[in-house]
């Protein structure tokens, strides 16, 4: 379970995330839909303790990133895509990531196998692909086995099988009874991968709804969803002049 | 349904986790090994040139045989900074903080790591240069010896100058994040400014890192000859001197680590 309330970020006079709240609720898949640049993936680092909001807080489990005991077996996150030294090997860089949550080292060995890297995870992992790189990030945010999983864009990079395949290891994360949170900025994709769809534009939430009822208010989801960023566009602009 | 927040072991994650975390990051970089293998063979390369080319009709002091230990300073120095601006330039650092969101705790698990694997290190280059000086030594020209007084001290305090220049690089390497900035001031201001800002005022001259290392660590007489200046800092002094600019940058590097975003 993830609470996200009142978070605010700003940069200067410009605001990323603007008093943001919402739930992730465990057992679903929650899509995270924004146009590029409208918070997201800051929301996603503010939730993992990567940056600090200016007001507002997020909790894991009732409780602050930080506060975590063991956090990579309480949360796992895939934030950028090549979030590993380009000369480590996939194994190396996952043993070292499980070493610091102590997490039994035999269990790299199976999120390798999980995610289909085991016949290169001796190889220098600056050598991977986007898709595979992508793959190394889902490992190594499975690595503790955590009831949250917080993933940025996952799909991007990945070709329509490994598309498929995330789609379908999301779904029976959730169906374990994980909260799942994952962004996109593809609609079609949020509507087949998603329960539950949170959308946001210019960090404001836009939208705590189902996919279904979104899309109930206009022809398509992409419309529905379009539109809503539309406006939170034009407000923008409006605000600005 | 499983429950997984239920599985959870007791306790929580602690420094030594988190220094084996650093051990097995340093460890399985190739280059973490090659840095290692050129600062030992050049310290004690350049050991075996001085030796060959030793003149001195009253024997080779053991600083002499010491003097390619700069080398190895500098380069431990750039892997020190490189074990964490590598870390900002790959994005690995969100994965580690991730697992750790107590940067302190991080960023002492990797000075630990660091300053233990430089000070071997160190002792290797240092105590291989010693006996390398020697061994390339003219006839009548008498090698230093390990029970002459202060020479095992000098051996052992220029040594641990390695760990320290690694403590120092990753003090600043976390305080800069950028690698060719982070390096641009360890290699530029403290090793080459050295040579400026000493020639500005002598009497600093005794306080900065380089002669530090090579003019206090490795003395075996007195740190002051009569009528010249300037006087060099004791050995002990010196390395406390190194000790403190280290601990400075560190000190930095977590005020900046606690305030700014990852």
């Amino acid at each position: 379970m993830i609470e996200v309330r009142g978070l605010t970020k700003r940069y200067g006079s410009a605001v990323a995330v603007d008093r943001l709240s919402f739930d992730v609720p465990p057992g679903a898949v929650t899509g995270f839909l924004g146009l590029n640049g409208s918070g997201k993936s800051t929301t996603m680092r503010m939730i993992l303790g990567l940056d600090a909001p200016d007001a507002g807080h997020a909790r894991i489990g009732g409780q602050a990133y930080r506060q975590l005991r063991w956090p990579l077996r309480e949360a796992g996150g895939l934030l950028e895509p090549r979030a590993f030294h380009p000369g480590r090997s996939a194994r190396a860089h996952l043993a070292a990531l499980a070493a610091g949550n102590a997490i039994r080292q035999s269990r790299v060995d199976e999120v390798l196998e999980l995610v289909g890297l085991e016949s290169v995870a001796r190889k220098r992992a600056g050598k991977f692909s986007l898709g595979m790189a992508q793959r190394l990030g889902i490992a190594a945010a499975l690595l503790g086995d955590p009831a949250v999983l917080l993933l940025d864009e996952p799909v991007n990079g990945l070709d329509p099988e490994g598309i498929r395949w995330i789609r379908g290891l999301l779904r029976s994360l959730a169906a374990e009874g994980r909260a799942v949170l994952v962004s996109s900025h593809l609609i079609s994709e949020m509507a087949l991968m998603a329960d539950r769809l949170v959308v946001i534009g210019k960090g404001r939430l836009l939208a705590d709804t189902t996919a279904a009822e979104l899309s109930s208010r206009t022809p398509s989801l992409e419309e529905a969803f379009l539109q809503l960023a539309g406006d939170s566009a034009q407000y923008q602009a409006r605000n600005m002049s | 349904m499983t429950a997984p927040a239920s599985r959870q072991p007791p306790g929580r994650y602690r420094f030594r986790h988190l220094a084996r975390m650093e051990w097995i990051k340093l460890r399985s970089l190739r280059s973490t090994w090659l840095t290692l293998a050129i600062a030992v063979c050049a310290s004690a390369g350049i050991a075996l040139a001085t030796g060959g080319g030793n003149r001195t009709s009253g024997g080779m002091s053991v600083s002499n045989t010491l003097v390619g230990m700069l080398i190895g300073v500098l380069l431990i120095g750039v892997a020190g900074v490189l074990t964490v601006t590598s870390e900002y330039a790959s994005g690995t650092i969100s994965a580690t903080f991730a697992a750790a969101p107590r940067r302190l705790r991080v960023l002492a698990a990797k000075a630990a790591v660091v300053g233990a694997v430089a000070l071997i290190a160190g002792e290797a280059a240092a105590f291989l240069s010693f006996f390398a000086g020697g061994m390339t030594l003219r006839h009548g020209i008498t090698a230093p010896a390990l029970s002459q007084p202060g020479v095992l001290r000098a051996i052992v305090l220029t040594g641990a100058s390695l760990s320290l220049a690694g403590l120092f690089g990753l003090g600043i390497g976390t305080v800069i994040r950028h690698t060719a900035a982070a390096i641009t001031v360890v290699v530029g201001v403290v090793f080459v400014g050295d040579e400026f800002i000493g020639q500005l005022d002598l009497a600093i001259r005794p306080y900065l890192p380089l002669d530090i290392v090579s003019h206090s660590l490795g003395a075996t007489g007195p740190a002051c000859l009569p009528g010249t200046a300037p006087c060099w800092l004791s050995p002990w002094n010196g390395l406390a001197m190194l000790a403190g600019y280290a601990v400075i940058a560190l000190f930095l590097g977590g005020l900046v680590l606690t305030r700014r975003d990852a």
